[in-house]
C-alpha cells in the first residue's frame, strides 16, 4: 500500500482495541521468566558449545605475536578463533570498525579472539591462558585537543547536511540587543542495556542460524552475510525477545560473528554473551560533543539569530553525533546557521544512541533557551512560545503537519505548578534543600520507513501476524496485536503475534522512534488487503463490509470471520510504503518536560523530586505502553544530566568505568513518582496510523528541564554535562 | 610492548588462588601491563576442571548435580537446570538481574558458587508463578507495567518480593529515620531497598506502583 494523500476515515479510527490501555501480551512470558533471550535458546540448540570473548588490550596498533597453544590444549577447549585462522571476513555495512580485529587493532576491547569450550567456566579460564603481544601505536582520545583538526562531515541520509544557513546570521547576532555565546559539553554514554549482546550459533551444512539480540533483523541479516561472504539467503536471524537496545543493537556485533565462526570451528552450536566489562568499550556509544550555541533576540524576546555548531569525533570513516538537528526546526528566527564538525578519534566506535543527534543536542539548546529567558526578564515558557513557528523556519513553504508545542508547555505549566517558580534562583530553601524548578521542550523527529508484514486467517477466526519487527521492550507485539484486531474485528485474545525472525517480512525495525507507527502501518496494510481477500471468498462487496465481533456484515448478512477460511488458511502480504508526504511537511513530535529539584545546601547531592512530560505525538496507539516508553526516556535523561558519563583516559585510549559500576545509571533511588500527559491528537499526514514515534521523544529535552531545575535551586549555572556536585560545589549559596 | 598478562602474578599463581575468582579479569583486564611479568604460555600445563556434588533444592524440586566448583549458582540454574528465568546482566553482582531467594534471604546468585548452597533451598523467579498463574507480584507487575524489554524484571520481582518480607520482618535499611524502630512501609524505603536491581528501561516509577498496590493488599 501506498501512503501518499492525508490519511482519511478508516477501521483503527473505531479505536475500539487500538488507543486502549491493554496490558502486554507479552506480560505473563515476561514477569514469569518465560520469555526466551538469545542465550537462553535451550529448547533450540542441546548442548551448545560457550564461547568467551578476549578483547585488545591497546586502543591502536598491531598485534605482533599470539600464542594460542596453551588455551588450545585446556581442559574442554574446542577451537580458538582468531583472524589468523577465520579465513577471509568481510565489514558490514552498517559497522565503522571490523568486529573481529587482528593483527590491525582498531580501538580497545575491539574482539581479537574467541576461546570455545564446553563449559562456560573452561573457556573463561583458557581465555586467560592466551597470550598477545602488542606493538602499540599513539592514536588520537581527546575530543578538546582533536577539535582543531576537525572537519564537515560528509552529507548522507543519517546526517545530513553538515552546514545549514539562513538569511545573514553574522550580522544579525551582531546587531541584536540581546544575546548569548556559550558553549556545552555531553560526555560519551554508553546504551548499558540490561541484556549483553548475545548470540547462539548453528550450522546446517552451509546454513546458518543465529539468535540472537537485535534490533534490525534485516540490517544484521545483510550484514552477517556480508561479514562471512555468504549469500543472505542463508543465514537466519531470530530475536523474538531483546533485553534492551537503545540503539546499541542497531547493528552486527562481534558476539554475532564470533558464535558464527566458533559454531563452524567447534563443528557444533556455540553462544556467546559479550562480558559485561567489554561492552562499554567493544561495542557503540553516544559520541560525545561540544556545542557552541549563539542567540539573539529583540527585548521583546523574539529570536532574529540563532546558530549552533557542534563537534564530536569518531573513528576514521565514522559519522558525527547530529547534535544541531532540532536547531533547524524547533525555533523561529529569520538568520540561522548550524554546522556540524567531525573529528577523528581512535575511540571505540561512535554510533545511534536513544535520539542520536537530539538527545545531547536539546540538553544544549535548551539550557541555552533558559539562559536567554533569563537575560531577557522573560518566563522561559512565554520566550519559547513568543518562538513557535508552524512552519520549517530553514523552509517556509513546508508546514509541520501537526504542531501543538506551545499547547504541551501551556498545559504543562498549569499541571506542575509552573506558578509557584520563583523567576530568581536560590530562593527557595526546605530545611537544607535548595528547590528548584525547570522546564525545557521536547523534539523529536518522525521518520517514516517501509514496513512489511504477512497476515494469515484460519478457520477458527484466529489472525496470526508475522513480521520482522522486534520488540526492545516498546510494546510491539502489543500495539500490532492491536492493530490486527481493530482491522480484523477481533478481541486481542483472538491474534497471534511472531516477531524477530528473518523468514518473516522486513519491517521498519527499532529504531529513531520510528517502530511503532511504521510497522503498524505495516500491519494495517496487510489487514486491508487480507480483509479485501475475506470479502471475495464471502462474496461480500468489499466497499460496505463491516468487520465487527469476529463477524463480517454487510446489508443484513453476517457471517463469522473464520468461515471465510473454512477452506483454508487466507493468508495475505503486503507493505506501506510512503509517497512524498515527509517531504512536503515536516514531521515532528514535540513535547514540555518539567523538572523539580532539590539539592542539598550543604553537599550539594541533588535530588529530583518531581518530573512530568506533555506529549504531542499523533495518535497514541496504547497509553500504557507509550506511557512506559516516555518515563523510560525520562529516566535516561535524568540519568545523562546527574550521572552518565564514560570517562575517556586520554592517554591509554579507552573508556575507563566500563562496567556496571563504574558507568552509573538511575537506580530506583534516583527516580520519583513520574508523569506523562498526552495531547489528544492524530497526524492523517504520519500514516493510516495517524501515528507518531514516541519513545525517543521523552528523552529528548530532559537532561536540560533537570539542569534547569538545579540553576533554579542552586544560581549556579553548569554548562558541562552530567551535572555532579564537583561542578558548582564551591559557588553554592552561603547555607548558613 | 604490552602483554595479555597480570602484573607480578604468574600463571601458577593465577591458578593455584582459584580461577573462579581471576580468571577473565587478564582477558578484559585494563591496557597498563607493560611492566608485567613475561611468562611463556608453555610452562604451565592447565588443570583438569575440579567437580563436586550439590543438592539443594530449586522451587520446590530437589536436584543432585555434579559440578565444575568453578560454576556459579547462577549458571547452575540457567545452563545446567535451564532455568533462564533468572537473568545473567553483569555476572558482577552490579545489576541485580540474577536475584534469588536463597533460603528465603535474596541474593546475587552471580556471586556465589553452586557448591555454596549445598541443601539450600533456593527459590527462583519459575517457583513464584506461572504465565497461567501469576504471583500477586507478577500480575501487579503486568497491571503497572513495570517493566519495557522484561530482562531485568524476574529480578526485580524476587526483589520486590523480599523487599516486603524484609520491611516485615523489622530489618531497617539506609532510609529508615530510626534502626530501632520498626521500619514502615514507604516508597522511600522501597526505592532505598530496590536499588541494587537496575532497571536500564527506566520502569522504576511503575515498579514501585506495582509493589505499592502488592504491598497495600498484603498489609
Ligand atoms: S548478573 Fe548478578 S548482579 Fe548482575
Ligand atoms: S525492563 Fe528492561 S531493564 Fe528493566
Amino acid at each position: 500500500m501506498k501512503f501518499d494523500t492525508p490519511a482519511t476515515t478508516n477501521p483503527i479510527d473505531q479505536m475500539k482495541v487500538v488507543g486502549q490501555p491493554l496490558d502486554r501480551i507479552d506480560g505473563p512470558l515476561k514477569t514469569t521468566g518465560t520469555a526466551p533471550y538469545a542465550y537462553e535458546r535451550h529448547d533450540v540448540a542441546a548442548a551448545p558449545a560457550y564461547g568467551y570473548v578476549i578483547g585488545s588490550a591497546v586502543p591502536k596498533g598491531r598485534i605482533t605475536g599470539m600464542d594460542v597453544s596453551a588455551a588450545q590444549h585446556a581442559p574442554g577447549v574446542l577451537a580458538v578463533v582468531t583472524a589468523e585462522n577465520a579465513g577471509p571476513l568481510d565489514k558490514g555495512k552498517y559497522n565503522t570498525a571490523k568486529l573481529l580485529g587482528g593483527p590491525e587493532i582498531e580501538h580497545y576491547h575491539q574482539a581479537v579472539a574467541l576461546v570455545v569450550a564446553e563449559s562456560f567456566e573452561q573457556a573463561r579460564a583458557a581465555a586467560a591462558l592466551v597470550k598477545i603481544d602488542y606493538a602499540a601505536e599513539p592514536g588520537r582520545f581527546d575530543l578538546h585537543a582533536a577539535r582543531v583538526a576537525a572537519f564537515p562531515p560528509e552529507e548522507n541520509d543519517i546526517t545530513g547536511p553538515p552546514e545549514t544557513h539562513v538569511g545573514d546570521f553574522a550580522g544579525a547576532f551582531a546587531q541584536a540587543p540581546v544575546t548569548l555565546d556559550e558553549t556545552y559539553t555531553t560526555p560519551d554514554h554508553s546504551h548499558a542495556m540490561m541484556e549483553p549482546h548475545a548470540t547462539l550459533a548453528a550450522w546446517e551444512g552451509d546454513r546458518l542460524t543465529v539468535w540472537t539480540s537485535n534490533q534490525m533483523i534485516a540490517w544484521a541479516n545483510g550484514d552477517l552475510a556480508k561479514t562471512l561472504r555468504m549469500p543472505k539467503e542463508k543465514v537466519r536471524v531470530v530475536s523474538p525477545f531483546i533485553g534492551g537496545g537503545f540503539g546499541g543493537k542497531l547493528f552486527l556485533r562481534a558476539d554475532v560473528v564470533l558464535a558464527a565462526l566458533g559454531a563452524r570451528a567447534a563443528g557444533r552450536p556455540v553462544k556467546v554473551a559479550l562480558q559485561r566489562p567489554l561492552i562499554a568499550n567493544n561495542t557503540t556509544h553516544r559520541p560525545a560533543t561540544i556545542q557552541r550555541i549563539r542567540i539573539g533576540a529583540t527585548r521583546e524576546g523574539v529570536i532574529t539569530a540563532i546558530g549552533h555548531e557542534s563537534w564530536s569525533g569518531d573513528l576514521e570513516g565514522g559519522g558525527p553525533e547530529t547534535a544541531v538537528n532540532q536547531t533547524r526546526l524547533l525555533y523561529a528566527g529569520a538568520n540561522r546557521m548550524t554546522a556540524m564538525r567531525l573529528a577523528v578519534l581512535d575511540l571505540p566506535e561512535g554510533n545511534a544512541m536513544r535520539a542520536p543527534g537530539e538527545a545531547p543536542g536539546m540538553m544544549a539548546l535548551e539550557i541555552a533557551m533558559d539562559e536567554m529567558a533569563e537575560k531577557l526578564g522573560i518566563d522561559p515558557i512565554e520566550f519559547r512560545i513568543r518562538n513557535d513557528t508552524q512552519v520549517d523556519p530553514e523552509k517556509p513553504e513546508r508546514p509541520f503537519s501537526a504542531r501543538a508545542f506551545a499547547e504541551c508547555l501551556r498545559l504543562g505549566a498549569e499541571r506542575f505548578g509552573w506558578d509557584a517558580r520563583n523567576s530568581r534562583p536560590g530562593q527557595r530553601r526546605e530545611g537544607k534543600w535548595l528547590i528548584g524548578i525547570g522546564m525545557a521542550a521536547a523534539f523529536r523527529n518522525n521518520l517514516l520507513m517501509k514496513s512489511g508484514a504477512r497476515v494469515r486467517l484460519d478457520g477458527e477466526g484466529r489472525v496470526t501476524v508475522e513480521t520482522d519487527m522486534t520488540d526492545i521492550g516498546t510494546g510491539s507485539y502489543t500495539i500490532i496485536g492491536q492493530t490486527a484486531a481493530e482491522m480484523m474485528g477481533v478481541p486481542i485474545e483472538k491474534v497471534t503475534v511472531r516477531l524477530g525472525d528473518s523468514t518473516y517480512p522486513v519491517s521498519a525495525g527499532s529504531g529513531g522512534q520510528f517502530g511503532a507507527n511504521n510497522a503498524t502501518a505495516g500491519v494495517y496494510a496487510t489487514c486491508v488487503k487480507l480483509r479485501e481477500e475475506v470479502t471475495q471468498r464471502l462474496g461480500f462487496n468489499s466497499e460496505d463490509a463491516v468487520f465487527a465481533d469476529g463477524h463480517v456484515r454487510a446489508g443484513n448478512r453476517a457471517v463469522l470471520l473464520g468461515a471465510a477460511a473454512a477452506e483454508g488458511d487466507i493468508v495475505a502480504e503486503d507493505a506501506i510504503e510512503y509517497g512524498d508526504l515527509d517531504e512536503r511537511y515536516q514531521q515532528s513530535t514535540f513535547g514540555g518536560h518539567f523538572v523539580e529539584a532539590a539539592v542539598d545546601a550543604y553537599t550539594g547531592e541533588t535530588r529530583i523530586r518531581r518530573m512530568l512530560a506533555v506529549c504531542a505525538a499523533g495518535r497514541i496507539l496504547n497509553p500504557k505502553s507509550a506511557r512506559s516508553q516516555v518515563i523510560g526516556a525520562m529516566t535516561m535523561g535524568a540519568g545523562a544530566a546527574l550521572m552518565e558519563e564514560l570517562a575517556v583516559d586520554t592517554r591509554r585510549g579507552f573508556f575507563v568505568n566500563h562496567d556496571l559500576a563504574g558507568y552509573e545509571v538511575p537506580v530506583h533511588a534516583d527516580i520519583p513518582h513520574q508523569e506523562v500527559i498526552f495531547l489528544d491528537e492524530t497526524d492523517p499526514l504520519s500514516s493510516p496510523m495517524k501515528a507518531k514515534g514516541v519513545g525517543e521523544l521523552g528523552i529528548c529535552g530532559v537532561g536540560a528541564a533537570v539542569a534547569n531545575a538545579v540553576y533554579n535551586a542552586t544560581g549556579v549555572r553548569v554548562r558541562d554535562y552530567p551535572i555532579t556536585l564537583d561542578k558548582y560545589l564551591d559557588r553554592l549559596p552561603d547555607a548558613a | 610492548m604490552h602483554s595479555h598478562s597480570e602484573p607480578g602474578l604468574s600463571r601458577r599463581d593465577l591458578l593455584v588462588a582459584g580461577a573462579a575468582t581471576v580468571a577473565g579479569s587478564a582477558a578484559t583486564g585494563p591496557a597498563h601491563a607493560q611492566d608485567a611479568v613475561n611468562t611463556s604460555s608453555m610452562d604451565t600445563v592447565p588443570r583438569a576442571p575440579v567437580h563436586a556434588p550439590v543438592r539443594f533444592t530449586v522451587n520446590g524440586r530437589e536436584h543432585a548435580l555434579e559440578l565444575d566448583t568453578r560454576t556459579s549458582l547462577l549458571d547452575a540454574l540457567r545452563e545446567h537446570l535451564h532455568l533462564t528465568g533468572t537473568k545473567k546482566g553483569c555476572d558482577h553482582g552490579q545489576c541485580g538481574a540474577c536475584t534469588v531467594m536463597v533460603d528465603g534471604v535474596r541474593i546475587n546468585s552471580c556471586l556465589t558458587l553452586a557448591v555454596m548452597h549445598e541443601g539450600a533451598d533456593v527459590t527462583t523467579i519459575e517457583g513464584l508463578g506461572t504465565p497461567d498463574r501469576l504471583h500477586a507480584m507478577q500480575a501487579a507487575f503486568v497491571k503497572h507495567d513495570g517493566y519495557q524489554c522484561g530482562y531485568c524484571t524476574p529480578g526485580q520481582i524476587c526483589s520486590a518480593v523480599a523487599v516486603l518480607d524484609e520491611i516485615k520482618a523489622g530489618i531497617p535499611s539506609h532510609v529508615t529515620a530510626d534502626i530501632m524502630a520498626t521500619p514502615e512501609f514507604s516508597v522511600d524505603e522501597v526505592r532505598e531497598r530496590m536499588s541494587g536491581n537496575i532497571c536500564r528501561c527506566g520502569a522504576y516509577s511503575n515498579i514501585i506502583e506495582a509493589i505499592t498496590e502488592v504491598a497495600g493488599r498484603a498489609a
